[in-house]
């Protein structure tokens, strides 16, 4: 409920908007009641004092009445579908924003099939509560009233019938609601499972293709979705409940009002036209419990999703700019002082253990290291994607912590292994290194990265869609595009992470070379080859976490026997560039 | 984006209620149970309220004996009314659930064998709000509203039969005004459909944005490209918020509408009614029970209105889910299918051999040959790719790709085992046009490791056996063994029992392309295709599987691409591709005695294009 009443605060300018529906819908239920107020006094004045002028009279009232009901009945449409859509749109972008702001510690927490049902599917059923819930909400209380009401001036005797089965109705509808509450949330943990199966499969839809284990991906399929159908049968069987319940109390007290009634004309205590009257009244009040319940099933359900809705806007981003931010990044040096990082509080090993080293302003540096000696993990502290659990990491001499973290990540471009593009243009993808960038300086990064020549040969060039994730790019060409991104951002830091492993050998030589000439840049590259960073001023070998070794090709040759050991497996493989020429 | 919804509605529209309805009608036992239910549960309500007539009609006529009677049948009707409610509400939630297994299992199952290209031309998480928002309408509609539609339908109709055997004039007064209520539902219907597909389509497309940048964090946070996202998030957020709007408007009129017409409805028959009461046509105690029932007619219209557009919106999910299910498949005209035959028939081995059968019973022992006759292909049909490839690799070749990026190294390989179609020349397989081989027993016979691994949630030992479903513990390991992925296994916490979360996140690439190695291991096909395989392994593991890598090449023919010119050297043949031509073929001492392409490439000294 809290959950809820938080989320109501993102109504925003929407809030009016509900207010106004609202009343309109008041409104219209006033209109209404008066029509068999109208309706009693033609029948029982007019047609009894055969006064056709009256009845006439009356019957516009009524039409007008109507009328009047169907203007601010359409009203409310109007204002009610612009509240829930309106209050969705908000939810769905204060969620985004939210995201955004995620840290990888807090990503962790969250499938991203699941972060997506949160901003879409949740949101519906948000939405629709407000769609199918407001209008019930808002009359329910009112006919109930006015039919208890008007029950007991008619009759009090037999209105105790009504006054015993509808508290009764209450508590049956109460343990149905309360039954099922929980059930939405576990519901809802199954269509996140689904999601997920199917997204993996998407995601993997080339190798699912080579394979040929449809029969295995079937059978994924099929275990979340039988479990999703057996919560859903689990969850709606009590939820459906609430109809025949309503029915047995409610038929059950039109049973008991024709006995006790029918007695009670038998003996004089009650008119004929009382009793329909009454049971009319019975049947209106007992329809607006009903309707009241399937607005707390509406409720309950969207509890559920205010709940999950609530997790992600509670998520504390881990990583954020500190108070008295600095915003200058003074230069390109880097500092690692007895670093150490664990990817989880409660995890055993540390990725990195205890690594000093330190960068000059406008160095290359090169770092190698085996298959999962958390070389990405390094580099990726530079523009705090992660903190470091113990020890400091120095950008331009001060903490990385101290700066504002916009101010340090436009110092300290990365270029990451998975080159990821997003679906849109070339120019759009590249733009996201420098929005304002013209086309000469595009065109200036891509030579750069060797990326002119392919760029050029596209159909439409640089307003060549990619399609998402870049498509039928091979991938060295999206990772050329990725490093003529980074290059775009004009910054203090340039970090590759084994950012050419598909670019061939003759190329990744010539980009090197030409990124050689941006003099001002540090740049640090994680490489396989030793070919890729043996002209650098220093070159880091790790190892399981930890600084092996740090020296120049020279001496690492001469002294590091894990460098040796790389180098002469490299050798068997291809000539050296600079030893073969 | 998602296609177009076509502009031919109506057709769509049949399209869409046949297949629905082919769906209900698997399960047509149980929905006409719901159906049987649902019509004798509407039936005792109506009739449990036209039994309070004669009860009230007794009393004034004095006959208060035949009270307890009446009272007990009409105890008895609601009893039934009741069971049946019961029974109708239960076997409607089975019967939901089936019909929705149904569709999920279909559209799912459909998606595999959809072309690479739908892949290609559709954002990964357009095609997830299938599931997740499209059918769940479905499920809305299924659970909540479809019994309640028809139960409010009977109740109306019944009403309208109640109301013109009580007074027919009056009655086709009734009977116009529930004319102009359909027509005003069918009518804002219609205008909040076009609105409900809008809002599905911007749906589908806000669930694209979002996946991809979530996707993307990295890269989004490294570019401080958060308020250009947002912004690009708010322009689908705001469509998706116009589209709702507009189709919740139309939709949410509809009951105020219905109630207040059947209020002019009610004054209109009140002062008729009174007229003719006047005139003596009818008397004021009939005219006031027959107002009762216009009154309570109310009820299930409303009923009816707001769960039709709950089925309305259904009706647009059910539209673009059954849209995919239209679409063309991945041509699969091939007939000629992968069987074993037992041991000892062929020569030379105990085991049973795989051979080609085609369908005049014909056998072609399956070897591995694999030719490309002057293949023609481009992705656009505009810029071409490959241009006039032509090679022949004998069983248990090793043919090697090299090129620079972009050249079509791996378009071949996807022509190979048919993600592709060729648009000129042909490949054949064992002397069999591929395309003449069943697909799933072509790409049975090709083991693929791709550039990019992805892993699913299981176990280590789940994602290795994805080569080979029935391959024994034994067989998996020795699988890791030959891809030296054994080692660091046993390391993990739980060994080949650990859990892979979403795409490896907590293993590194060069670990999971180690697995990848091992799934085709345990495959173990005649033909592998390594595209870029060990490009993210550090060379010395590289050079620590060479011995492995080459095991499992043993007897197979191969297709290798790599940049790396270490893993190349020793194949049989060495193609140089440039502009989607082989431009040097031979082996690595021919090429480089040519003094070529290739030569200037090993050496390092040439600048590729």
């Amino acid at each position: 409920m809290r959950e809820l009443k938080k989320l109501l605060g993102y109504l925003g300018p929407y809030r009016k908007d509900l207010l106004i529906g609202s009343l309109l819908v008041l409104v219209e239920t006033c209109f209404e009641l008066v029509i068999p107020v109208l309706m009693a006094d033609l029948i029982d004045v007019g047609v009894a004092r055969r006064d056709v002028v009256y009845i006439l009279y009356k019957g516009a009232q009524m039409g007008i009445c109507a009328l009047l009901a169907l203007a601010t009945g359409l009203m409310y449409a109007r204002f009610a579908a612009r509240a829930s859509y309106g209050w969705g749109a908000q939810v769905r972008r204060a969620q985004f924003a939210q995201v955004q702001r995620y840290s990888f510690a807090n990503l962790d927490h969250f499938e991203t099939s699941s972060l997506v049902t949160r901003m879409t599917t949740d949101v519906t059923v948000l939405q629709n509560a407000i769609n199918g819930g407001l209008r019930p909400l808002m009359r329910s209380p009112i006919m109930l009233v006015m039919g208890i009401g008007l029950s007991f001036w008619m009759s009090p005797r037999l209105a105790l019938i009504f006054l015993v089965c509808a508290p009764i109705l209450g508590v049956i509808l109460f343990f149905i609601v309360r039954r099922v509450a929980p059930m939405y949330g576990k519901l809802q943990a199954a269509v996140d499972r689904l999601n997920h199966v199917v997204q993996e499969d998407l995601a993997a839809i080339r190798a699912v293709k080579a394979f040929v284990p449809e029969d295995y991906e079937q059978a994924q399929f099929d275990q979340v979705n039988s479990r999703l159908a057996d919560t859903s049968r689990e969850t709606f069987h009590y939820a459906v409940l609430n109809l025949p319940s309503l029915q047995v109390v409610m038929y059950t007290s039109v049973v008991l009002i024709l006995w006790f009634g029918g007695n009670m004309i038998a003996q004089d205590q009650l008119q004929v036209g009382d009793l329909t009257g009454f049971l009319s009244y019975v049947f209106q009040g007992m329809n607006s419990l009903m309707m009241l319940s399937n607005v707390f099933l509406l409720l309950t359900r969207s509890l559920a999703s205010a709940h999950r809705i609530a997790q992600v806007l509670e998520e504390e981003p881990q990583i954020n700019s500190p108070e008295h931010a600095v915003y200058q990044v003074a230069d390109g040096s880097v500092e690692f002082q007895n670093v150490s990082f664990k990817y989880h509080k409660d995890a055993q090993q540390s990725a990195l253990s205890q690594v000093n080293w330190k960068i000059e302003a406008g160095q290359t540096v090169g770092i190698l290291g085996g298959t999962g000696s958390a070389k990405s993990t390094l580099v990726q502290l530079i523009p705090r994607l992660y903190d470091a659990s113990e020890g400091a990491v120095l950008v331009g001499g001060k903490n990385v912590r101290q700066y504002d973290l916009h101010a340090l990540r436009d110092a300290v471009s990365i270029v990451l292994q998975n080159n990821l593009l997003f679906s849109g243009t070339v120019r759009e993808n590249l733009r996201w290194g420098d929005a304002s960038a013209s086309d000469g300086e595009l065109w200036q990064a891509l030579e750069a990265a060797c990326a002119d020549e392919f760029v050029h040969k596209m159909p439409n060039g640089l307003d060549t869609d990619l399609g998402q994730g870049g498509g039928n790019l091979s991938g060295g060409q999206k990772q050329r595009l990725c490093i003529a991104r980074a290059l775009l951002k004009h910054p203090k830091v340039l970090i590759f992470d084994d950012s050419t492993s598909a670019v061939d050998t003759a190329t990744e030589q010539k980009i090197r070379r030409n990124l050689a000439s941006y003099r001002n840049i540090t740049k640090i590259m994680i490489a396989q080859r030793i070919s890729s960073v043996m002209d650098t001023d220093q070159i880091a070998v790790l190892e399981d976490g930890r600084i092996h070794a740090v020296g120049t090709h020279r001496q690492l040759l001469a002294e590091d026997a894990i460098y040796q050991e790389i180098y002469a497996s490299q050798m068997k493989g291809w000539v050296l560039h600079g030893t073969a020429a | 984006m998602a296609r177009p919804l076509s502009g031919k509605k109506p057709k769509r529209l049949g399209y869409t209620l046949r297949t629905f309805l082919s769906y209900l009608g698997r399960h047509k036992f149980l929905l006409l149970a719901v159906a049987v239910l649902v019509f004798v549960s509407a039936g005792a309500n109506l009739l449990g309220t036209y039994m309070i007539r004669p009860v009230v009609n007794g009393l004034v006529s004095g006959n208060a004996e035949t009270l307890p009677g009446k009272v007990a049948l009409t105890a008895g009707i609601y009893i039934v009314g009741v069971l049946c409610s019961f029974g109708y509400t239960q076997t409607m939630v089975q019967a939901a659930q089936k019909v929705l297994v149904d569709i999920r299992r279909d559209l799912f199952c459909y998606l595999q064998t959809l072309p690479l290209r739908f892949f290609d031309n559709h954002r990964q998480g357009d095609v997830m709000s299938y599931f997740t928002n499209d059918v769940d309408t479905i499920a809305d509609a299924l659970n909540n509203s479809f019994a309640m539609a028809i139960q409010s339908f009977i109740q109306m109709t019944g009403t309208l039969v109640l109301l013109f055997v009580l007074n027919w004039r009056l009655s086709l007064v009734v009977v116009v005004c529930y004319g102009v209520m359909f027509w005003y539902i069918r009518y804002s219907g219609r205008r909040s459909k076009m609105y409900y597909q809008k809002q599905q389509a911007s749906l589908g497309s806000l669930d694209g944005l979002i996946q991809e940048m979530v996707n993307g964090q990295k890269v989004v946070q490294v570019f401080n490209h958060e308020q250009a996202s947002l912004a690009a998030f708010d322009e689908k957020n705001e469509a998706l918020r116009k589209a709702g709007t507009g189709a919740q408007s139309y939709a949410s009129t509809m009951i105020p509408a219905v109630v207040s017409i059947s209020y002019i409805n009610y004054a209109i028959v009140s002062v008729l009614g009174g007229i003719m009461a006047l005139t003596g046509m009818t008397d004021p105690g009939s005219l006031a029970s027959y107002l009762v029932f216009v009154r309570q007619a109310a009820a299930p219209i409303n009923q009816f209105t707001q769960q039709s557009n709950f089925l309305l919106a259904a009706l647009a999910g059910a539209e673009r889910v059954f849209e995919v299910m239209d679409q063309p498949p991945e041509p699969d005209e091939g007939t000629v299918c992968l069987v074993r035959v037992p041991a000892g028939q062929s020569r030379g081995t105990d085991n049973p051999q795989w051979v080609w059968q085609k369908p005049n019973g014909e056998q072609i022992p399956l070897h591995g040959e694999v030719r490309l006759d002057g293949v023609q292909f481009s992705y656009d049909l505009k810029t071409p790719v490959l241009q006039g490839i032509s090679l022949y690799a004998h069983k248990g070749q090793k043919i090697a790709f090299v090129g620079s990026t972009g050249t079509g190294k791996t378009t071949i390989t996807n022509l190979i085992n048919r993600f592709y179609d060729v648009q000129d020349g042909q490949i054949l397989y064992d002397g069999l046009d591929v395309r003449q081989i069943r697909k799933s027993d072509l790409r049975r016979s090709l083991g693929m490791v791709l550039q990019d691994t992805h892993l699913f949630t299981g176990t280590i030992a789940d994602n290795i056996r994805f080569g080979r479903l029935n391959a024994t513990d034994e067989q998996v390991r020795r699988a890791a063994c030959i891809a030296n992925a054994d080692s660091f296994i046993r390391r993990l916490p739980k060994g080949y029992q650990t859990m892979v979360s979403t795409d490896g996140a907590n293993l590194s690439q060069g670990q999971r392309q180690l697995l990848a190695i091992a799934r085709a291991a345990v495959a173990d096909p005649p033909v592998l295709i390594l595209d870029e395989a060990t490009s993210s392994i550090d060379t010395r593991t590289e050079a620590l599987i060479e011995k492995g890598m080459d095991q499992l090449m043993e007897g197979h023919t191969v297709f290798v691409i790599a940049h790396r010119l270490s893993t190349v050297r020793n194949a049989d043949a060495i193609m140089v591709l440039e502009h989607g031509k082989i431009v040097e073929r031979g082996n690595h001492q021919q090429l480089l005695e040519q003094k070529g392409l290739y030569c200037q490439l090993y050496q390092g000294m040439f600048e590729l294009s």
